[in-house]
């Protein structure tokens, strides 16, 4: 039996557009793992963000969180329930940014798929370049930055792609404390400029109740929604706030965690 | 001022080695006595190159041209190979064998046939090198064209990238380098694929180049002069090498061979 890990392509024109709501009712999907067998990733999850809204998902390793993203973005199909989400954008765990191009032809790399020139697609990307504080870095190659610039390029590639909905794949995981917490402040900043539908995919409790409306709980393999919070808290958000450390709580509660020491 | 004196040290160290190797080898041709017909001395080797310089260099020339078309024509059928064998699979499995096949056909097999193709002029001989060099640029593009980070199609999926556009975008420039070394590689059996293609098709000029001037000479104990030839063609090869080098550095300056970190 073949191994499918990729589905086809959902053509666009059958996905709704025009409102920026995403539903998912009763998705799942699993694979048919080398030599036989399935690998159940995702089973009934339901789940919905209005637009403009963040929803992030937050739940352990191999929960099946990337697959959802994919399945938002159109990567795979569910095998089976329903998507309707407009045009979505992936912005991977790792920044994948092009060794050969300068930070703002990466950041402009969606324009120049759509067919600008160079130059204007250099011109387009260059004011929110300067916008969101990457001033200075426009002629730098991807191994001169740093990671916490790096991630802040590729989120503006995800940006420049123009679409309603962004999918953030962890990322902040793989930077150093301080660097997440000023990225999550950075996030949330530029998210107010540029307000978008968000899908934010974490293992950071913490991470998820600062800039989320609301946040899925998601089992361990196979992934199911064990929990849904409201975050009606104002921003921008503090760590220290007793409110956000008792949403933490809850999270981490429901993901088995103990919440006192 | 301290990293400068390291690098003119280490600027100066193959000349240091050539010269003990020439010197090694000048004491041993002089003190064992061996024949000059068996193993011209350095020196007599110099002398022999002074006065031939005029055949030498003209030999130069054809054997130049030939080299640097050759691999022209090897690069480019090696790309597009590579490319072919990379877009489709079918391809992969059909053209990949018969391609490590031919390095096995012993060229003077062919030779004559390519001859009676195309005749006695530049053209038999620059397959020939192509037929030599072709591999090791297939092999490394095909290596280079696959290096791609699998998540990065899926990013430019959802970026709207087609087919040509991944391929354009990420695929070729990323492997670009390995396709450079491929070619440096293949510039290296380059100059040899030279002298066999010299060797195994005939030509009518007057100046055949080196290869065939070191085998008539080697035949006629006109051995200094066949060395001399052979040093012409040492040293255009290691120019050839470090002229692609530099080419690399401006090509692909992203890649770590030629941000300086092995050099």
């Amino acid at each position: 039996m073949p191994i499918e890990l990729q589905a086809p392509l959902q053509p666009q024109a059958q996905r709704r557009t025009g409102d920026a709501e995403i539903v998912l009712d009763h998705v799942g999907r699993s694979y048919s793992r080398r030599g036989g067998g399935q690998v159940t990733a995702l089973e009934d999850i339901s789940l919905h963000a209005a637009r403009g809204e963040l929803l992030a998902v937050v739940g352990p390793s191999g929960c099946g969180k990337s697959t959802l993203l994919e399945l938002l973005c159109g990567l795979q199909a569910p095998d089976s329930g329903s998507i309707s989400c407009p045009p979505a954008v992936l912005m991977p765990q790792r920044d994948l940014l092009l060794a050969w191009l300068n930070a703002l032809d990466n950041a402009a790399l969606a324009l120049r798929i759509a067919g600008l020139s160079r130059r204007q697609a250099r011109a387009r990307a260059g004011e929110l370049f300067i916008e969101l504080g990457l001033d200075g870095f426009q002629q730098a190659r991807p191994h001169e930055l740093s990671g916490g610039m790096r991630q802040r390029v590729a989120f503006l590639r995800t940006l420049l792609a123009g679409k309603p909905v962004l999918c953030l794949d962890e990322p902040f995981g793989a930077l150093d404390a301080i660097t997440r917490c000023e990225m999550q402040d950075w996030l949330a900043g530029t998210l107010t400029q540029e307000p978008r539908t968000v899908v934010l995919v974490t293992h950071d409790v913490e991470e998820a109740i600062l800039l989320a409306d609301r946040v899925a709980v998601l089992s361990a393999r196979p992934g199911r929604v064990i929990a849904q919070l409201e975050v009606k808290l104002k921003r921008p958000r503090v760590r220290s706030d007793p409110d956000v450390i008792a949403l933490r709580e809850q999270a981490l509660a429901a993901l088995g965690i103990g919440a006192g020491l | 001022m301290r990293a400068r004196i390291v690098r003119v040290r280490s600027g100066l160290a193959p000349i240091v080695l050539a010269v003990v190797l020439l010197g090694t080898w000048e004491l041993y041709v002089d003190l064992a006595g061996v024949e000059s017909d068996l193993l011209p001395a350095p020196h007599a080797v110099a002398s022999a190159l002074w006065s031939n310089g005029w055949l030498v260099w003209r030999n130069f020339t054809v054997t130049a041209e030939q080299v640097v078309l050759g691999l022209a024509l090897a690069l480019a059928c090696g790309l597009a190979l590579a490319v072919a064998i990379h877009l489709s699979p079918l391809l992969r499995r059909a053209i990949y064998p018969l391609a490590v096949g031919s390095q096995a056909v012993p060229i003077p097999v062919i030779g004559v046939l390519l001859v009676f193709w195309w005749g006695f002029g530049l053209f038999p001989k620059l397959v020939v090198i192509a037929l030599i060099c072709f591999f090791p640029v297939v092999v490394t593009t095909v290596d280079g064209l696959a290096s791609v980070d699998p998540e990065q199609p899926k990013l430019l999926r959802t970026l709207d990238a087609s087919r040509w556009q991944t391929f354009r975008f990420a695929e070729l420039p990323a492997a670009l380098p390995a396709a450079l070394s491929g070619a440096r590689i293949a510039l290296a059996v380059g100059v040899i694929g030279a002298f066999i293609a010299e060797t195994s098709t005939p030509s009518t000029e007057a100046y055949s180049g080196l290869g065939h001037e070191i085998i008539t000479d080697a035949g006629g104990f006109q051995t200094a002069r066949a060395y001399a030839a052979t040093a012409v063609l040492f040293v255009f090869a290691i120019t050839c090498f470090y002229a692609l080098a530099l080419a690399e550095r401006r090509l692909a300056p992203w890649s770590s061979q030629s941000r300086g970190d092995t050099r």
